[in-house]
């Protein structure tokens, strides 16, 4: 670490006005309504229950627009929709019709890519630069990879004939509310199932714009059903006795209840749960690329990752000149509007989630971790955090063993691959994991030694349709992307 | 009691008026590649479905269960870092054990309850379930592998990697055929085990463990212990250092018992409800992709 003469004299960079970019604010006009329905059958219904909440912006705190509360009889009528789905006009299309409303899907989103983005970025607090450039063309991608998928499933299961499940349910969180929504219905449909999924409540905006997108292509009545409504909505979709497979996505704390849930039933299930990647810099790293990796592993989407890089394992050789180059470079990032297409980390989703980010800055300071944060403006209405550093984190603390969804980096030192290793693994958690160093047989030696699920040699955060994503150990089970998943939403038996 | 062991009465040569007494075997457990008693000093009387007695079956606890698991940790990585090809040549040999032994294990199963055919069909059938796992040893991450054609630049791909130490409640029908179907699949993809063997079938199990420690199978990578189902199946779900649990049968109640007692550490559970492991379907590789985790790599493109 570095030490406080060091410090002295190995001054940060000081760019003072010269980083200050004029505003740049996202413009398009959106479609944004004042009130928003539950999606079922094909239509937008008022919920039975007549309960409304506010979705909230959280860069500014004010309200957006008004969401159905669904309540137990909503669940049920999403569901029958479903099942009249399934044993209707969707299970008895060919699959390769099925695979063309797929694909007609993804070039409408593609046609409206921006307005969801802004939308995306409006309700969720995310910079509208990574839901432009991230976010909606992966949904667009992911929903024509699968497309595709609809009349080839007998290619994908050698020896085996497989068949839909039924009727899906799924619940997804707030950190990518569409992609999440692309990840879930396109592989679901594809099988040839019908859904019921429940967006999380802070981000209902975006998954209902999709479902104009529905209408418009045309896509049979009741083969998604959307319900809108905080965690007891997703629960009642859970334990709905007609649903014939789950799949969740969100903390593993819920993982675990959902599957208490399901083990007397019939239901196949899949969860993609929380994570605590490791990201290891060795001294033959490309230092500069590897701090850019650091710094997207770590502040993409303000750190609401499941598989964010959040613990950083320096070797002991490069330590000071990394965190020194770290610490630079979080000085440029700008925290800020999301809208702003200059804003490099944008709200926290919601007041929740910044109180639970603040709760475990406090916890790691008392902890004895060392806080180090930029000293970047940050705005003084909306949820926002700087990004964090903790320096001199031990394998104990609980901000090196907990997910905290935040722009939080706990970094720690290892001299040799092996000490890094087993390090690294030292967690519940599995989801992922990075690896920096420019020798390549020592790329392929530790990503096969970290019991992780997607490993990432030399970069980070990076995503596509094709490419299995999905956990070890307590970040869940089962694969989303390319063939691995399309296991997870047929019957093989 | 056991033919086997008493067969040596008719061959004696009669100059002594008093017949050879045959040496019973003690059946043990099979631990870490050792074969030690229970360590709660509890048996169980096994016993014919004409009631002899045949053994005294250990009866293991908790404790053993976890000494068991201890034991297949440790074991676990070694075994999943052999060559494939070595994995596959261990599987063979275990199979020329028990083709070498196919007698014991017929009369043993006869003892048991089985017919004769029956008997034999089922030794056969172990036997040949081991050579086809074998076989898969090196083939199955071909199968299940795949190169992923991203849109940027780098070269991705998935295979699969062991999940780990997987606990199983093998079938409590057809001890030994049932028993090699769950449990070759499992070490085939490179995972350690702990096996609560048939409760009524029980001296295949401790048998095919004297099969297993001479077949240069790495002591840990299976054990196997005999005892109360009802007893241990929530501990083979519960222990958080397990990474996935397979049943076999068919009990709601356990079922839903095993799968709330595995969530504590999210242990991935597989049932498996076949009644005839004798069948052809009771083999497949989609049975070896149950115990795997697939790991995606992604690695850049560029100069």
């Amino acid at each position: 670490m570095t030490t406080d003469d060091e410090k002295q004299t190995t001054p940060a960079l000081r760019f003072g006005k010269a980083w200050d970019y004029a505003p740049a604010p996202e413009t398009t006009p959106v479609p944004l309504r004042k009130s928003y329905g539950l999606f079922l059958d094909g239509e937008f219904v008022a919920p039975r229950s007549g309960k409304t909440f506010w979705s909230i912006n959280p860069a500014t705190g004010k309200r957006l627009a008004r969401i159905a509360q669904a309540g137990e009889a909503d669940v049920d009528r999403a569901v029958k929709a479903a099942r009249r789905a399934r044993d209707g006009a969707w299970g008895k299309m060919p699959a390769a019709e099925r695979g063309k409303y797929l694909f007609r899907i993804a070039r409408m989103i593609q046609e409206k890519a921006r307005e969801l983005a802004i939308l995306e970025s409006m309700d969720g607090g995310k910079p509208i630069k990574e839901s432009r450039d991230v976010d909606l063309p992966l949904v667009a991608a992911h929903f024509f990879h699968y497309a595709g998928w609809a009349d080839k499933l007998d290619y994908a299961f050698p020896g085996r004939k497989p068949r839909p499940l039924g009727v899906a349910g799924q619940v997804i969180p707030w950190n990518f509310p569409l992609l999440m929504a692309a990840w879930k219905i396109a592989p679901a449909l594809a099988c040839g199932n019908t859904v019921v999924i429940k967006p999380a409540e802070t981000t209902s905006i975006s998954i209902l714009h999709l479902a104009r997108i529905f209408q418009e292509a045309g896509l049979p009545e009741g083969v998604v059903n959307i319900v809108t409504g905080a965690g007891e909505v997703g629960a009642a979709v859970v334990e709905h006795p007609d649903i014939d497979k789950v799949a969740f996505t969100g903390s593993t704390e819920v993982g675990k209840k959902i599957a208490a849930a399901v083990a007397g039933t019939r239901k196949k299930l899949t969860l993609e749960l929380g994570g605590k990647a490791a990201n290891i810099v060795f001294e033959d790293a490309p230092i500069d690329q590897a701090v850019e990796g650091i710094i997207n592993g770590i502040f993409f989407n303000q750190g609401h990752v499941c598989c964010a890089g959040s613990r950083l394992f320096v070797q002991e050789s490069v330590a000071d000149t990394v965190i020194r180059k770290l610490q630079d470079r979080m000085q440029t990032l700008i925290v800020g509007d999301p809208l702003d297409k200059n804003t490099d980390i944008g709200a926290i989703n919601s007041k929740p989630q910044l109180e639970k980010i603040e709760y475990y800055l406090k916890v790691g300071k008392e902890e004895g971790a060392e806080l180090w944060q930029p000293s970047c403006p940050v705005p003084d209405n909306g949820f926002f955090c700087r990004p964090t550093l903790f320096l001199n984190a031990t394998q104990s603390h609980r901000i090196v063993q907990e997910e905290i969804f935040g722009p939080v980096l706990a970094v720690q030192t290892f001299r040799t691959p092996e000490e890094g290793i087993a390090k690294a693994n030292n967690t519940p958690y599995g989801l992922s994991g990075g690896v920096w160093t420019d020798k390549g047989s020592k790329i392929f030696k530790v990503t096969s030694k970290i019991r992780a699920g997607v490993l990432w040699a030399n970069t980070y955060n990076k995503f596509d349709p094709g490419s299995p994503f999905g956990g070890y150990k307590e970040s869940g089970m089962g694969r989303e992307g390319g063939l691995h998943g399309l296991k997870e939403y047929v019957s093989l038996n | 009691m056991n033919p086997t062991q008493h067969d040596t009465e008719q061959t004696s040569p009669a100059v002594d008026a008093s017949p050879r007494l045959g040496v019973l075997k003690t059946y043990k457990l099979y631990i870490g590649g050792k074969f030690p008693r229970t360590e709660s000093g509890r048996y169980y009387k096994l016993a014919s479905p004409t009631g002899e007695v045949l053994a005294n079956m250990c009866q293991a606890s908790r404790k053993d269960f976890r000494e068991a698991v201890v034991a297949a940790r440790a074991a676990q990585g070694k075994w999943a870092s052999a060559t494939a090809y070595l994995r596959g040549q261990i599987l063979y040999r275990v199979a020329e054990m028990l083709e070498g032994r196919a007698g014991q294990f017929a009369t043993e199963l006869i003892q048991m309850g089985a017919e004769p055919d029956a008997a034999r069909a089922e030794v056969a059938c172990a036997i040949d379930r081991m050579v086809y796992y074998a076989g898969w040893c090196d083939k199955y991450q071909q199968v299940f592998s795949s190169v992923n054609p991203v849109a940027s630049s780098h070269f991705n791909f998935s295979v699969p990697e062991p999940t780990g130490v997987v606990s199983v409640i093998a079938p409590e029908s057809q001890g030994l055929a049932g028993l090699v179907s769950v449990t070759a699949p499992i070490i085939a993809g490179g995972n350690a085990c702990v096996v609560l063997a048939s409760n009524a079938q029980a001296l295949s199990a401790i048998t095919l463990a004297e099969v297993l420690h001479t077949s240069d199978l790495p002591g840990g990578v299976v054990n196997l212990l005999t005892g109360d189902r009802a007893e241990l199946l929530e501990h083979f779900a519960s222990h958080m250092d397990v990474n996935a649990a397979v049943y076999c049968g068919d009990d709601p109640d356990q079922i839903e018992k095993l799968r709330t007692a595995a969530t504590d550490n999210r242990k991935r559970t597989i049932t498996r409800t076949r009644k005839n492991w004798l069948a052809d379907d009771a083999q497949s590789p989609y049975d070896i992709l149950d115990t795997v985790e697939i790991k995606t790599t992604w690695h850049p493109i560029g100069v």
